[in-house]
C-alpha cells in the first residue's frame, strides 16, 4: 500500500489554515447522528472526547483506571510549550516549529509539526479558560521558563505539577460533557480488539474489568489516545498500567506502526536503588536550569564515593567534571534530552559514576542555592526536591541529587496523515499513541502540547472531513464481525488462563524489560539487536507455555489484565527490534554504535534514512512489511545537529 | 526487614471479607510500600495464590489510585501516598494492617480496591468551567493576582484519592469538594457559575451518601496534598451565598 500523508499543499504557514478551510463540514443538526468512541482519556483522549462531546456528536469514552482524572498525563512535571512571546526573547511560531523539527533530529513530518506550533498558542488560552492555575507574575500575567533544549523562555507551568492540572481541565471539560448527556464514560475497561466492517473501523470489543464482561461498541469512527509503549522496558517512568494493547491490536487489524524503535531516555531520572523496583521516577527536566551536571573527573575519586569513603560535598571544585557544561558550551547543562542521556552514560561507563550502583551522575545546586538562596530554588522546585527526599531518604538542599537516565516516551506509535488518521479508515491516533510530531526525540514541554494540540484543535476538524462523506446508518453490534472479535478475544483469555504455567507474568515481563534494556536501550548495535530477536522469539514462546495466570475471567483479575498485556509487548518488542535494526544510522533517541561522527556524536545518514518506517502487520510469527513515507524538508534546511 | 502482613481479603463486594496474615522476610528498607505488596504478591503467585488487589498507578504520588488504610491510617504513618511511602518508615519485625478505604460511598470492589466513581459523580455536577474549545480570550487579558493564582493552585494540587473521606469519622468529601470549589471561585474564569457550582456538588455529594462536615479537620491532616481547611470555609461561604439568594438548585 502506498503510504498518503495527505499533507496540503502551499506554504508552510498557510497549509493548516486552508486545509481547515478544504476539508467538509457535518452540519451541526447532523453530528447528533454520528457515534465516536475514544480510547484512553489522558490529556489526548480527554480533551478529544470533551470537543466532539461539544460539537454535538454521541461520545462513548474508555479508560482502564477507575477515573479518566488519573490517566498517566497526570505525572508530566515540567510544562507546555506555547509560541506566544510573552518574553519577547524572539520566540515565534516559526522558531518552535523549526526547534521541534530539529530536535527531533529530521525525523518528523513538517507539516504536522507547524501545525503543532501554530495552534499551541490557542492551547494556553483554552486551559486558562479553563481554570488552569498556571503559575504568574506578580504582574498578574502568565509566567514562562525555559526547558531542555530550547533557548527562549516559551514553557508555561504550573509548579511540578503541569501535568495533573492540565489533564484536571482537560478531564473537567469531559465531566461537563458528561453532565450533559454527550459523552458516556466507561472506566475500568480495556480495549482488547478494533472491529472493521466493510474496511472501515466501525467499534471496538472491551473487557469490564471488574466483571470480566466482554463487550461490544459500535461507532461510526474510533479514535484511539492510549498513550505509549514505553513499559515494554519493564522498568520506565511510565505508570504501571500503561500499555500498547489497544494500539497493538488496532496494528493487527491493518494499522501500520511507525518508527517503533524511536524511544525516548529521560536523563533525570533517580537511580535504581535495588531489584525490586517496579518503576522508575523522574525529577523534572526543569530542574537543569539551575542544576550543574556533575561526576568526579578521576575514576580514583568516584570510586570512594561509591564506597562511602568520600562525600560529594567534599570533592573540590578542579576535581569534578562538568561534563555537559564542558562539551557543550552553548547549551551546557540543558542540552536535548539524548545527549545528555548518553553522555550521562558515557561517563559511567568510564566508571566514574556514583551511587552504590555507579550508575548515577550528580544534579547539583549547591549554585543556585548561593546565587539565588534557599527559598527562590524552594519556590521554584520544592515539591521535587521534597519528592526526591522521600524516594531516597537525602537531602537535596545540601547534598547534590543523583539522577540517571530511565526510559521515559516513545516517539513511535501508529502511522498517521495529515488528519491523525491510521492506515485503518475511520481509525484515528493522537497523542503519544501515534508517531507523527516528535521525530526521532521528543524535546521537553512537548508531550503536552501535543496532546492538547491533537485533542482540542486538530481531531474535531479532521475526523469531520471523513465523517460528512459517510452515511449515517448504524452497525449492530450483533453484526458477525463484532460477534467474531468477541470470540477472538475470549479465546485468547481462555488460552491464557489455560495454561497454568510455572512463571509468573511479572517474571516473563522483566525478562522482556532486561533484553530491550541491553540490546534496545540507550544505544544499540546491529550483533545486539540480532541477538535480542532470537531471545525474545524464545521468551515468546516461553510466555505461551508456561505463563500461570491465576483466578479466572469473571471477575477483578489483576494477572489476566497484565497477561494479556505482556502478550502484545513480547510481540511489539520484537518489531521493536527489527526496526533498530533496519535503521543504521544513528538519530535522536535511537543510537546506533555504527553510526558516530568522530567525537563520538550521533551520525545521521540522512540520503538513506529520511523516512518513517511504517510496519505492516502480516499474521502471527510472520515478519512484517516495511513501508516507507519519505520525508521531504523544504522550511528547515538538514544540518548536523549540534550543541556546542 | 521482617514484616508481618495483616490485608484485608475480599473476593468481591457481595462476599464476607477478613484479615489474612502474611510473613515477608526480605523486605529492603528503600522498597516502596506498593513495591513490598508487589514482592508478596509475586510470592502469592508463585504458590498458585490470587494476588492481592490494589489501586495503584503512577507511583509518583500524584495519579491519586493508590488508597489503603496502613495500620489505621490512610495512607500510612506519613502524610503521602502509599506509593511514597517507603519500608524504612517502620522497623524490622513490625506487624501491619493493611484495609481498604471505610466509607458507605466507597463500596468494596476486591481486597484493597474501593469503588471512587461518586467523586467523579460529583465533579460531572459543575467542577468545572463551562467553556467550549476555541475561541476563547487571549491568556493574558485577564490578568490573576499572583497571590490569588498561588492560592487556587494551593486548591487544585488535590489527587482525588479519597483519603480525606477515609480519615473522616462522617465519611464526609468536604475537603475533596471545598479544594475544587474554591480553586475556581478564586478565578476570574470560573466566578460567573461559582454560586450553582457549590450548590450542585454538594446536592451530588449528599447523594452519594457521605456525611456531613463537622470541622474535626482529620481530612487535612490525612491529605497527601495538604488541602487546607480554609477550603471548607470557603465552600461554606460560597454555599450559603447561593442558598442566600436562594436558587434552590
Amino acid at each position: 500500500m502506498k503510504l498518503d500523508s495527505k499533507i496540503p499543499e502551499g506554504p508552510i504557514g498557510e497549509k493548516w489554515s486552508k486545509h481547515k478551510f478544504n476539508i467538509k463540514l457535518v452540519n451541526p443538526a447532523n453530528k447528533r447522528k454520528y457515534d465516536i468512541i475514544v480510547v484512553g482519556t489522558g490529556l489526548a483522549g480527554a480533551s478529544a472526547a470533551a470537543s466532539f462531546g461539544e460539537l454535538g456528536y454521541n461520545v462513548k469514552a474508555f479508560c482502564f483506571q477507575d477515573s479518566p482524572r488519573r490517566a498517566h498525563s497526570i505525572a508530566a512535571q515540567g510544562g507546555i510549550n506555547a509560541a506566544k512571546n510573552y518574553q519577547n526573547d524572539g520566540d515565534s511560531v516559526f522558531r518552535l516549529f523549526y526547534d521541534t523539527v530539529k530536535g527531533g533530529d529530521y525525523r518528523s513530518r513538517e507539516a504536522n509539526v507547524h501545525r503543532l506550533a501554530e495552534v499551541s498558542v490557542d492551547i494556553i488560552d483554552q486551559c486558562v479558560a479553563q481554570g488552569v492555575p498556571f503559575a504568574r507574575e506578580y504582574g498578574g500575567l502568565l509566567s514562562n521558563r525555559s526547558f531542555g533544549g530550547a533557548q527562549v523562555s516559551r514553557t508555561f507551568y504550573a509548579r511540578g505539577q503541569t501535568g495533573q492540572q492540565l489533564l484536571l481541565g482537560a478531564y473537567s471539560a469531559l465531566s461537563r460533557q458528561i453532565d450533559n448527556g454527550k459523552v458516556k464514560m466507561y472506566t475500568r475497561s480495556e480495549m482488547l480488539d478494533l472491529v472493521m466492517v466493510d474496511g472501515k473501523a466501525r467499534g471496538i470489543v472491551t473487557r469490564d474489568l471488574i466483571t470480566g464482561k466482554i463487550e461490544s461498541h459500535s461507532a461510526h469512527a474510533v479514535v484511539l489516545a492510549s498513550g505509549g509503549y514505553g513499559n515494554v522496558f519493564y522498568l520506565s517512568t511510565n505508570a504501571m498500567g500503561s500499555n500498547a494493547t489497544a494500539a497493538w491490536r488496532a496494528h493487527k487489524k491493518g494499522a501500520y506502526f511507525a518508527n517503533p524503535c524511536f524511544t525516548q531516555i529521560h536523563p533525570t531520572c533517580i537511580p535504581v536503588s535495588g531489584d525490586h523496583q517496579s518503576k522508575l521516577t523522574l525529577m523534572s527536566e526543569s530542574l537543569r536550569n539551575d542544576g550543574r551536571v556533575w561526576v568526579p573527573k578521576e575514576q580514583s575519586d568516584a570510586e570512594k564515593i561509591r564506597k562511602g569513603e568520600l562525600k560529594a560535598t567534599d570533592l573540590p571544585e578542579e576535581k569534578r567534571d562538568y561534563y555537559l557544561e564542558r562539551r557543550y558550551p552553548a547549551f551546557g547543562n540543558l542540552v536535548p534530552r539524548d545527549v545528555a542521556s548518553r553522555n550521562a552514560k558515557n561517563v559511567c561507563d568510564e566508571g566514574r559514576g556514583v551511587a552504590k550502583t555507579g550508575l548515577a551522575v550528580y544534579l547539583d545546586f549547591a549554585d543556585a542555592i548561593k546565587r539565588d538562596g534557599k527559598d527562590t530554588i524552594a519556590s521554584k522546585y520544592g515539591n521535587l526536591f521534597d519528592m526526591y527526599q522521600q524516594i531516597t531518604g537525602e537531602n537535596p538542599y545540601e547534598m547534590p541529587m543523583k539522577i540517571y537516565p530511565a526510559v521515559h516516551y516513545t516517539m513511535g506509535g501508529l502511522w498517521v496523515d495529515y488528519n491523525l488518521m491510521t492506515t485503518v479508515d475511520g481509525l484515528y491516533a493522537l497523542g503519544e499513541c501515534n508517531f507523527s510530531d516528535h521525530g526521532a526525540n521528543r524535546l521537553g514541554a512537548s508531550a503536552l502540547m501535543q496532546g492538547l494540540a491533537d485533542g482540542y484543535f486538530v481531531i474535531p476538524y479532521t475526523i469531520g472531513d471523513y465523517l460528512a462523506k459517510m452515511p449515517y446508518d448504524k452497525v449492530s453490534t450483533d453484526h458477525e464481525a463484532f460477534k467474531k472479535a468477541e470470540a477472538d478475544v475470549t479465546e485468547k483469555i481462555n488460552t491464557l488462563l489455560s495454561i497454568k504455567g510455572t512463571r509468573t507474568v511479572d517474571d516473563f515481563h522483566k525478562a522482556l524489560g532486561h533484553i530491550m534494556w541491553e540490546y534496545c536501550g540507550m544505544s544499540r548495535n546491529e550483533e545486539g539487536l540480532k541477538k535480542a530477536k532470537v531471545e525474545i522469539q524464545k521468551l515468546r514462546k516461553e510466555f505461551w507455555e508456561d505463563v500461570n495466570v491465576i483466578g479466572g475471567n469473571d471477575e477483578l483479575n489483576i494477572s489476566l489484565e497484565k497477561a494479556n498485556r505482556v502478550a502484545d509487548f513480547l510481540e511489539l518488542g520484537e518489531l521493536m527490534v527489527d526496526d533498530a535494526l533496519y535503521r543504521s544510522e544513528s538519530c535522536g533517541g535511537h543510537f546506533r554504535e555504527e553510526s558516530q561522527t568522530d567525537e563520538g556524536e550521533a551520525k545521521r545518514k540522512d540520503d538513506e534514512f529520511s523516512f518513517v518506517s511504517a510496519w505492516e502487520y502480516n499474521g502471527p510469527e510472520t515478519p512484517e512489511t516495511l513501508n516507507k513515507e519519505d520525508l521531504v524538508f523544504e522550511n528547515v534546511k538538514l544540518t548536523q545537529r549540534s550543541y556546542k | 526487614m521482617k514484616i508481618t502482613l495483616k490485608v484485608w481479603r475480599q473476593k468481591n463486594g457481595k462476599e464476607k471479607g477478613a484479615l489474612a496474615t502474611y510473613q515477608l522476610d526480605d523486605i529492603s528498607p528503600d522498597m516502596s510500600f506498593l513495591e513490598m505488596f508487589d514482592v508478596l504478591n509475586e510470592q502469592l503467585s508463585r504458590k498458585g495464590e490470587e494476588p492481592i488487589a490494589f489501586d495503584h498507578d503512577c507511583r509518583e504520588g500524584i495519579c491519586g489510585a493508590c488508597s489503603m488504610y496502613v495500620n489505621g491510617k490512610p495512607h500510612g504513618p506519613k502524610q503521602t501516598t502509599t506509593c511514597q511511602l517507603h519500608m524504612r518508615s517502620f522497623k524490622d519485625g513490625d506487624t501491619i494492617v493493611v484495609e481498604p478505604w471505610r466509607a458507605q460511598a466507597f463500596p468494596v470492589v476486591k481486597d484493597l480496591v474501593v469503588d471512587r466513581s461518586a467523586f467523579d459523580r460529583i465533579i460531572s455536577s459543575g467542577g468545572y468551567v463551562s467553556v467550549n474549545t476555541g475561541g476563547v480570550p487571549d491568556a493574558n487579558e485577564i490578568p490573576i493576582p499572583k497571590k490569588i493564582a498561588d492560592e487556587a493552585f494551593d486548591a487544585a494540587t488535590c489527587i482525588g484519592c479519597g483519603a480525606c473521606v477515609a480519615a473522616c469519622k462522617n465519611a464526609s468529601a468536604m475537603l475533596f469538594v471545598s479544594a475544587k470549589v474554591s480553586q475556581l471561585a478564586m478565578l476570574p474564569q470560573g466566578k460567573v457559575e461559582s454560586k450553582t457550582r457549590a450548590e450542585r456538588m454538594v446536592a451530588q455529594m449528599d447523594e452519594e451518601g457521605f456525611g456531613a462536615c463537622t470541622n474535626t479537620g482529620a481530612c487535612s491532616i490525612e491529605c497527601p496534598k495538604g488541602i487546607s481547611l480554609e477550603n471548607i470555609a470557603r465552600l461554606n461561604r460560597e454555599y450559603f451565598g447561593a442558598k442566600a439568594k436562594s436558587d434552590n438548585l
